[in-house]
């Protein structure tokens, strides 16, 4: 196979790898997504004569708040997971990144929770535009999270004997997954006061 | 070491090096077969409308018994298949034709890149896109036929329409997604891989168009995916995102919560489809760009004007979208900010093509197959901008928005202005890809031949269009006053889109013949004798994995052609 230049090693005028760049690229689509959710949403909320259409909104406050301090501190663990292999400390990289992994986990749950009970009380996507954009918005960066969990726990589990043999390379895989992970965390915070306290 | 094994099982299996390929040239052919199938299954589609439009309620010869027991296409099948040619021809034919082969097969090559940045997600992308093909070829058998509702799926139609339509949808969906990774996988490559000496503004103008292109994949089409979501919740999980309150459908009031805005969805898929305009047109020029620099022999006329123009093109691109909506009662204010974000767009376009026209002053042209169709190109494309300008201003828009002059116009700009550019940028790289020329006698018959009946097909529309004959008749106006003056038209366009159609046939035998030759181990690498690193540093075709036989350090810019001094016509880029 051919080596492709800057693949593990940073181009000087640019000061990124091949990886990192890309990832970049695909946040920026990722963005544009979101952006778009988001717009849809304003244009629904300023179209309602009251908002939520159906009056006051059951969402869960605590349960959200909960959410939102779990990504928040999982963001941190994943940079600390980062961290340690630069220090070439292996174990703290599995430590970290097992954290990070037990908050989306966590996250999940809650999630799951959260849209049980809806259901339970009789709350669809249907019952009018707000639910339906709550729905939609949170169940996408539902997705976004266990697409997050899969690589995280890939990069944890069977992914780590890169370290052994390329540990540059599986450090920049952590970066980049990283980043994904703060996009996922960032979608978060603005998802929770759009939808659960505006 | 596992890796380098592997390789080396792969290299013997066929499935490996042809199907499953991580070689962005093999990669770049198999989109480009593709597409090309695609492009003539949805030109197929437009003949058989075209039988329709020309001989109302008439059986269809030939084919007629596929369609239906009586021969007929029925005006419910009309709508499927409009929207389908739509479909088809932008996102399964031009869009990969453009990005998928051409940005996969040259980019790298002439960058001086041994394969795009990530070879698997290049594979990924492919294979994403062909399923999405599937998928949507697959509607077509559905009980119900496939989505119906236009190539722009306008709500509340696109939501009450048959199943066909959420079929419609998730199509979209992988294809987004196989032109989000191609896309960034070109932008990462011309990025990140130049080789010593390979500056920006030593870049061929063909790889500033694919970067701008690239980037208006990346950041247009998420929107459009947005968009693509939000209407499989409202037909699946029957929300009201685009379906407003009270709204009667057949006699019945449809049974949904409303308060939804079907001029959020126009808003989401102009965001992506204005930007999609470029991403059809502006790899053209970079295609024609090539081909005129290589046969003037000769610079072009202001490269520096040209990749600013560009770039500024790909800018604005994303604010002018709602020049699409006129029609829809949006407001003075909108109006009049969008007609003036759609006049400044027109000045980069204009210094595109002029830059371009300019750029034949003075040289000793060569007219071969490629020049042929590239300066095919310029007058039809031009035709294709200046009609667009009344459709700029809501004024002239509002009486023409909804006639065949608004097909007239786009036809032009992206039947004889992308798919010329296409030809000419096959015409132009198959010696590289194959190490021998197309046929030149029967690329001047599929040339001269395309250009008339191409003309034949879109001229009329404007006469029409003029004289106000709606676009949406499925029998092509014979019900309909306005058009009784200018009904004759409608056989002769006919007649020109099936001679169209025979006019590819010399087209095909040329590329099959020329396949079928015996490889040619020392074929010639550079037979336009070209400036750019495709041609000078790599054999014909280039080597399997890697590209290039020689180590590459750029010296000069991309079209050095007639050099004062030099000892040759062309001074390669790869050469001090």
């Amino acid at each position: 196979m051919i080596e492709i230049p800057y693949n593990v090693k940073p181009r000087q005028e640019t000061g990124l790898y091949n990886a990192k760049l890309g990832i970049w690229l695909f946040l920026a689509s990722e963005v544009m997504l979101f952006g778009g959710l988001f717009s849809a949403y304003v244009l629904l909320r300023v179209g309602s004569p009251v908002w939520p259409p159906g009056g006051e909104a059951q969402l869960n406050i605590p349960l959200a708040t909960i959410n939102t301090f779990n990504l928040i501190l999982s963001s941190w663990t994943i940079v600390k997971s980062w961290i340690a292999l630069k220090e070439n400390d292996f174990k703290g990289f599995k430590t970290y990144m097992g954290i990070t992994l037990l908050c989306s986990l966590i996250f999940l749950v809650i999630k799951y929770f959260e849209y049980s009970a809806k259901l339970h009380h009789g709350i669809f996507p249907s019952t009018d535009n707000f639910y339906g954009i709550y729905f939609t918005l949170t169940g996408l960066h539902g997705l976004h999270v266990i697409g997050g969990l899969i690589v995280n726990f890939y990069l944890w589990g069977p992914g780590k004997k890169m370290w052994k043999s390329e540990p540059e390379r599986f450090t920049n895989r952590v970066e980049v997954s990283g980043l994904y992970w703060h996009f996922v965390d960032l979608v978060w915070i603005f998802l929770f006061p759009t939808l659960y306290l505006l | 070491m596992e890796e380098s094994i592997s390789t080396n099982n792969h290299k013997e299996r066929f499935i490996w090096t042809y199907v499953f390929s991580q070689d962005h040239k093999v990669i770049g052919i198999q989109y480009g077969i593709t597409a090309l199938f695609f492009m003539l299954f949805g030109f197929v589609l437009m003949m058989i409308m075209r039988w329709q439009l020309a001989y109302p309620d008439t059986p269809v010869p030939f084919i007629g018994g596929l369609l239906s027991e009586d021969k007929l296409l029925s005006p419910d099948m009309y709508n499927a298949f409009g929207a389908m040619h739509g479909t088809i021809m932008i996102f399964l034919g031009v869009v990969p034709i453009l990005v998928g082969a051409f940005g996969n097969y040259v980019v790298p090559l002439q960058i001086g890149a041994p394969d795009m940045a990530f070879p698997k997600l290049n594979m990924a992308s492919y294979w994403v896109y062909f399923v999405g093909g599937i998928v949507m070829f697959a509607s077509f058998f559905m009980e119900g036929g496939p989505a119906a509702s236009g190539w722009t799926m306008y709500p509340p139609l696109s939501i009450i329409a048959e199943n066909g339509e959420t079929v419609w949808l998730l199509g979209m969906v992988f294809l987004i997604t196989s032109s989000l990774l191609g896309s960034m996988n070109i932008i990462v490559t011309i990025v990140q891989l130049r080789p010593e000496g390979l500056t920006w503004m030593r870049l061929p103008f063909f790889v500033w168009a694919q970067l701008v292109t690239s980037f208006l994949l990346v950041l247009a089409f998420p929107p459009l995916e947005a968009a693509a979501v939000l209407q499989i919740m409202d037909r699946i999980a029957e929300t009201s995102f685009f379906m407003p309150s009270g709204l009667v459908v057949g006699g019945e009031a449809v049974d949904v919560a409303g308060g939804g805005s079907p001029l959020l969805w126009q808003h989401l898929f102009w965001f992506l489809a204005h930007p999609e305009v470029y991403v059809l047109i502006l790899p053209g020029m970079g295609i024609v760009a090539e081909v005129v620099a290589n046969n003037t022999r000769k610079p072009l006329w202001g490269y520096k004007a040209l990749v600013y123009s560009v770039v500024f093109l790909g800018f604005m691109s994303f604010i002018v979208w709602a020049h699409h909506m006129f029609l829809t009662g949006m407001g003075q204010a909108m109006s009049a900010f969008f007609q003036t974000t759609t006049m400044i767009i027109s000045i980069p376009s204009v210094i595109i093509l002029s830059a371009l026209l300019i750029s034949l002053w003075g040289g000793s042209i060569r007219f071969n197959t490629p020049m042929l169709f590239a300066l095919g190109w310029m007058p039809m494309f031009g035709i294709g901008g200046l009609t667009g300008l009344p459709l700029g201003l809501a004024p002239t828009d509002i009486p023409l928005h909804d006639t065949y002059y608004v097909i007239g116009h786009f036809h032009y700009v992206v039947a004889p202005g992308s798919i010329f550019a296409i030809f000419a940028g096959i015409y132009y790289w198959f010696p590289k890809m194959t190490g021998h020329k197309l046929n030149e006698s029967l690329g001047k018959v599929h040339f001269y031949f395309s250009f008339i009946f191409m003309n034949g097909i879109f001229m009329p529309m404007f006469i029409q269009g003029l004289a106000g004959v709606s676009r949406r008749l499925a029998d092509g106006g014979a019900s309909y006053a306005h058009a009784l003056e200018v009904l004759q038209w409608n056989e002769f366009m006919s007649y020109s889109a099936w001679f169209l159609g025979l006019a590819q046939i010399p087209f095909i035998i040329n590329i099959v013949l020329t396949i079928l030759k015996k490889r040619d181990k020392n074929a010639e690498r550079n037979p336009w004798k070209s400036t750019t690193i495709e041609w000078n540093a790599a054999p014909s075709p280039p080597i399997a994995h890697g590209n290039f036989d020689k180590e590459l350090t750029v010296y000069r810019g991309p079209c050095e052609y007639s050099v004062p001094g030099a000892n040759k016509d062309f001074s390669p880029q790869t050469e001090k």
